[in-house]
C-alpha cells in the first residue's frame, strides 16, 4: 500500500463512498446510487480540487474521523459540523489542509443530516460498473466504512482550486417539494390524490439512501388490485399498501409494484438527502416542463 | 400503446402483453443502436418499458403511438444453459399445486424454453417467462428471511435464479451454481431481457 491512505479511525452511524452512481444498468437491476446531496459532493470536490466526478465519504448525522498517512487538503461540505484537525478547530466548507497522520474529525451535523468529505486525490477503491458508490439496496459498491478500514487516495491535480469558501443552502426546516402527478395517480381516489398535494407529512426515522419515508396523511387507493412491476425512476414518490407515501432515491430498486402517485423534479431532491427525522413535507403539484 | 408521462423526463410506455413489451423493448434497443433513440435507460418490465432520460419525452411519446412496433419479440440467437438440481425445499409444494409428481415438476420445467423478459429485484435477477399460464404459483404465504445464492424458484408465472443470498418469498424448487452475477465478468450479468435460457436437470 502507498502512503496515499486514509485509515478510518471512527466510521460513525454510516458512513460511504459515494460519486455520480452507475447510471444506465437499470435494465439489470442494478440503481444508480451516488452522493444522495449532489450539488454538496460536487462542491466538497471543486474546494479540493478535485474532478467533480471524483468518490468522497458522505456520512451520516454523527460524522466521522479519519487519518490521512500523507498530507492532502479536504473540504467538508453538506450538513454542517463542527471540524477539527488533531483537535483543533478547523473550517467547514472551506479547504483545509491535514497534515500526515493529523487526525480529521468530521463532527456531528449541527443541521441536516448528510456531509460530505472531499481528500485530494479522491478515494480511488475499486469501481464498480464504473462507480465507486457504495450502494446499500444491491450491496455493490465498496463496504459502508468499518474502524480500521485503509481507503486509498488518487494523486492530486496539479490544477488549483481558485475557491476558497462558497455559499451552501441550509437544511430545510420544511421541504417543499414541487411534484409532477402520475403515472398512476389514477390508482388513487380524489381525496387521496387532494391529500398528497395539499397537506403536510413528517419525514420518517425509516428513512434510508434507498427512499424518503413518510408519516402522516395515508393515501387511499381507488385500484385494488395488483400493478404488475414497472420501471421506476428518480424521485417516483411511491404508494406501498399502507398509504404512507415513499420517495425514491439514489438506492432506489429498478422496479416495482407499488403504483406512483408523482414524482419529486429531481433538484429538489438534494434538500431531501438533508432531510432528518420529523421535518414536515409538502409537495406542491407542478406543471410538467 | 400508451405512453405515460413520469415527472420532466422520463416515458412509461404501456402495452397489452408480456410479448408486446419484449417487442417494445428490442425495437427501443434497436433505435438507440442505430443513433435515432437517445436515452440513457431503457427499463422493460412486465406490461411496461420505462424510458429515462429523455430531452423531449412528449415528442417521443406522439412518435411511438404514431409508429409501427413489430409485435413478436425478435428470437436471440443464443441459448443461455443453467445446470440445474431440482432439490428445492417447495418442489413438493410445486408439484401439489401442479397436481403432478415432483420428478414431472423437473421434467416439465427442463423441457422449456424460457426467455429473460426483465430484471430487477437484485442486479442479475431475471423474471423468466415460458412456462403455461396453467403452472403460475402463488408466492410463499410467509417470505424466507434467506434464500440461498443459486436458489431457482417460481412465483406466478415467473422463474428466477437468485444471484446472492437474500431474502425472498418465492418458491424453490432446485439449485444451479452457475454464477448469475460477477462485477469482474464482462458482461457482468449472465442473464439480460431477451436472453434465452435452458434449464438443464443434472442428478
Amino acid at each position: 500500500m502507498t502512503d496515499r491512505a486514509l485509515s478510518v479511525v471512527r466510521s460513525g452511524a454510516l458512513t460511504t463512498v459515494q460519486d455520480r452512481g452507475r447510471p444506465g444498468h437499470a435494465h439489470l437491476g442494478v440503481p444508480r446510487s451516488g452522493a444522495l446531496d449532489g450539488p454538496a459532493a460536487a462542491l466538497a470536490n471543486r474546494l479540493v480540487g478535485n474532478r467533480p466526478e471524483a468518490a468522497v465519504l458522505e456520512t451520516t448525522l454523527n460524522g466521522c474521523a479519519v487519518r490521512p498517512r500523507s498530507t492532502v487538503t479536504v473540504a467538508v461540505t453538506g450538513a454542517p459540523c463542527h471540524v477539527s484537525v488533531d483537535g483543533r478547530p478547523a473550517a467547514w466548507g472551506a479547504p483545509v489542509r491535514v497534515p500526515a497522520g493529523a487526525l480529521l474529525t468530521v463532527g456531528t451535523a449541527l443541521s441536516g443530516l448528510r456531509s460530505y468529505v472531499a481528500v485530494s486525490g479522491g478515494i480511488i477503491v475499486e469501481p464498480v460498473l464504473g462507480s465507486r458508490s457504495t450502494d446499500l439496496l444491491s450491496g455493490l459498491g465498496p463496504a459502508p466504512l468499518t474502524n480500521g478500514a485503509v481507503l486509498p487516495l488518487g494523486t492530486p491535480s496539479s490544477l488549483h482550486t481558485r475557491v476558497d469558501t462558497a455559499p451552501q443552502p441550509a437544511p430545510p426546516a420544511e421541504l417543499v417539494l414541487r411534484v409532477t402527478l402520475g403515472p398512476r395517480d389514477d390508482w388513487f381516489t380524489p381525496e387521496a390524490v387532494r391529500a398528497f398535494t395539499s397537506r403536510t407529512f413528517q419525514v420518517s426515522s425509516a428513512s434510508n439512501r434507498i427512499g424518503l419515508r413518510t408519516e402522516g396523511p395515508v393515501l387511499e387507493r381507488r385500484l385494488t388490485g395488483e400493478l404488475p412491476s414497472e420501471g421506476m425512476v428518480l424521485g417516483a414518490v411511491q404508494v406501498p399498501p399502507d398509504g404512507r407515501p415513499v420517495v425514491f432515491l439514489a438506492d432506489h430498486p429498478t422496479t416495482g409494484g407499488y403504483p406512483v402517485i408523482g414524482v419529486v423534479r429531481e433538484t429538489d431532491l438534494p434538500a431531501v438527502a438533508q432531510a432528518v427525522p420529523g421535518t414536515p413535507v409538502r409537495f406542491i403539484e407542478v406543471r410538467r416542463r | 400503446m400508451r405512453a405515460l408521462p413520469v415527472g420532466d423526463a422520463a416515458l412509461l410506455v404501456e402495452v397489452s402483453s408480456g410479448d408486446e413489451a419484449r417487442a417494445l423493448h428490442a425495437e427501443l434497443v434497436r433505435r438507440r443502436a442505430e443513433g435515432s433513440l437517445s436515452v440513457r435507460e431503457i427499463v422493460p418490465a412486465a406490461r411496461t418499458v420505462l424510458l429515462d432520460g429523455l430531452t423531449d419525452p412528449a415528442r417521443l411519446a406522439a412518435e411511438l403511438t404514431a409508429s409501427e412496433i413489430p409485435s413478436a419479440p425478435p428470437r436471440a440467437r443464443e441459448v443461455v444453459e443453467l445446470p440445474v438440481r431440482y432439490d428445492g425445499p417447495d418442489l413438493a409444494d410445486v408439484a401439489a399445486h401442479w397436481g403432478v409428481s415432483p420428478e414431472e415438476v423437473a421434467r416439465i420445467h427442463a423441457g422449456t424454453e424460457f426467455t429473460v423478459a426483465f430484471c430487477g429485484f437484485a442486479p442479475g435477477f431475471g423474471y423468466l417467462t415460458g412456462l403455461p399460464a396453467r403452472y403460475d404459483v402463488p408466492r410463499r404465504a410467509t417470505p424466507r428471511t434467506a434464500v440461498p445464492a443459486g436458489s431457482v424458484a417460481l412465483a406466478g408465472p415467473y422463474t428466477g435464479v437468485y444471484p446472492r443470498s437474500s431474502p425472498g418469498g418465492w418458491q424453490l424448487i432446485g439449485t444451479t451454481d452457475a454464477v448469475l452475477w460477477d462485477h469482474a465478468r464482462v458482461p457482468a450479468a449472465l442473464l439480460s431481457p431477451g436472453t434465452r435460457v435452458r434449464f438443464v436437470g443434472a442428478a
